[in-house]
């Protein structure tokens, strides 16, 4: 069954808060979720202070600071500062996002720092992506025809064929939108989730694949594709501000049509 | 141990072809159900005013009688398609799952039945 409390294993417990810089005029409070699969103790919240003044302008700013100049034992991810690499995505004060793209001064009072929900921990604001990865895999991400490729050119595509990925093919993978759907909480060993299923849209998109019917073949199932009761946490929370939840309205209407046209 | 890959996992047993229907179904009840639920509320207004012989010689009437069984019909067959993906979101372990699924569709086929019959022995015989 869904289990609607936490194990006792991973109630919070207050932590450790690191003492404010001297001389600060522009303090931040921020509260981090912690956790060591090392220790054997229950998760905690770490408070730290940052003066604003002597930070860079986003949240992944303050974490690094958090990290260079607090507390080394803090683990995240991160890569390219810039929205493009989907590494670092967290959940700030309730709702999913890149941290390195998100302003501080976004959010008014102290700034909440979690990992992605519902994943299981692997350290502190470290999620296991494994099953994201695996499922992603699993919708074959790549071109698959059986026309070989044009001796002398690439495969050809018509500006409008082109248009058709837009909105899709911006999908970093960060994983912000699977997370924050509760259908995807509840059944993320069957349902593929939105981030997957956007991507699957992308390949039943394109005009140069040659295997749509296999692909929604793969598809049709109850919990893979039909999982996703239409709750819109997906595009609210996408911080590329793409739209999963029409993405996946895009694969049940090629579901219809294909039956019923 | 578990030695199997994430990707077997997730693949698991393979897609089970079937979904489309269920979802189409859900959608094109749910649409049927507006104009039918209000006919069957001008309908629950009459039965506040009226006796049960004026009642019996309304519904008897062949095109109430009809809405009443598309509406009895389409309204059943709605809740069942719902409840299912209901049990299927929240209940996990496999046995109770199939169960109770099959449990709620007799239930629902059994109440559908006796509405139909009820319904059908207004309009033969009044």
């Amino acid at each position: 069954m869904v289990e609607f409390t936490l194990p006792k294993n991973s109630v919070l417990q207050k932590g450790k808060e690191f003492p404010a810089p001297e001389n600060a005029t522009r303090l931040k409070r921020f509260e981090v979720y912690r956790w060591s699969p090392d220790t054997g103790e229950n998760p905690r919240i770490d408070i730290y202070h940052i003066d604003l003044d002597n930070c860079g302008p986003m949240v992944l700013d303050a974490v690094l600071k958090i990290k260079n100049e607090i507390d080394t034992t803090l683990a995240f991810r991160r890569s390219c500062r810039e929205g493009v690499c989907g590494s670092c995505a967290m959940n700030v004060n309730g709702k999913n996002t890149l941290v390195c793209t998100k302003a501080i001064e976004e959010y008014e009072g102290a700034i909440k720092i979690f990992p992605l929900p519902h994943m299981d921990v692997i350290k502190d604001l470290v999620a296991d992506m494994t099953n994201f990865f695996a499922q992603y895999s699993s919708i074959k991400p790549w071109i698959v025809t059986q026309t070989p490729a044009p001796a002398d050119r690439e495969r050809l595509q018509s500006k409008e064929e082109r248009k058709k990925l837009d909105g899709l093919y911006e999908c970093v993978l960060c994983a912000c939108c699977s997370t924050s759907c509760p259908s995807y909480w509840w059944n993320s060993d069957k349902y593929l989730g939105p981030a997957v299923l956007l991507q699957a849209s992308r390949w039943l998109e394109d005009s140069r694949d040659e295997n749509a019917g296999e692909r929604l073949d793969e598809l049709e199932d109850p919990y893979k594709l039909y999982r996703c009761h239409t709750i819109m946490s997906c595009t609210d929370t996408c911080p590329k501000g793409l739209n999963p939840a029409k993405a996946i309205a895009d694969i049940k209407k090629l579901m219809i049509t294909r039956q019923e046209g | 141990m578990d030695y199997q890959t994430p990707l077997a996992k997730v693949r698991g047993l393979g897609s089970a072809k079937a979904g489309t229907g269920h979802f189409w179904m859900q959608r094109i009840t749910a649409i049927t159900l507006i104009p039918l639920s209000l006919w069957m509320v001008s309908f629950t207004q009459h039965l506040l005013d009226a006796s049960h012989e004026e009642m019996v010689v309304w519904l008897a009437g062949p095109l109430d009688t009809i809405l009443a069984l598309a509406w009895v019909i389409a309204a059943f067959y709605h809740a069942a398609l719902g409840l299912q993906v209901v049990i299927e979101d929240y209940v996990h372990t496999e046995w109770v799952k199939i169960s109770s699924i099959w449990l709620m569709k007799l239930t629902f086929l059994f109440f559908a039945i006796a509405a139909i019959v009820a319904l059908l022995k207004i309009s033969m015989m009044g």
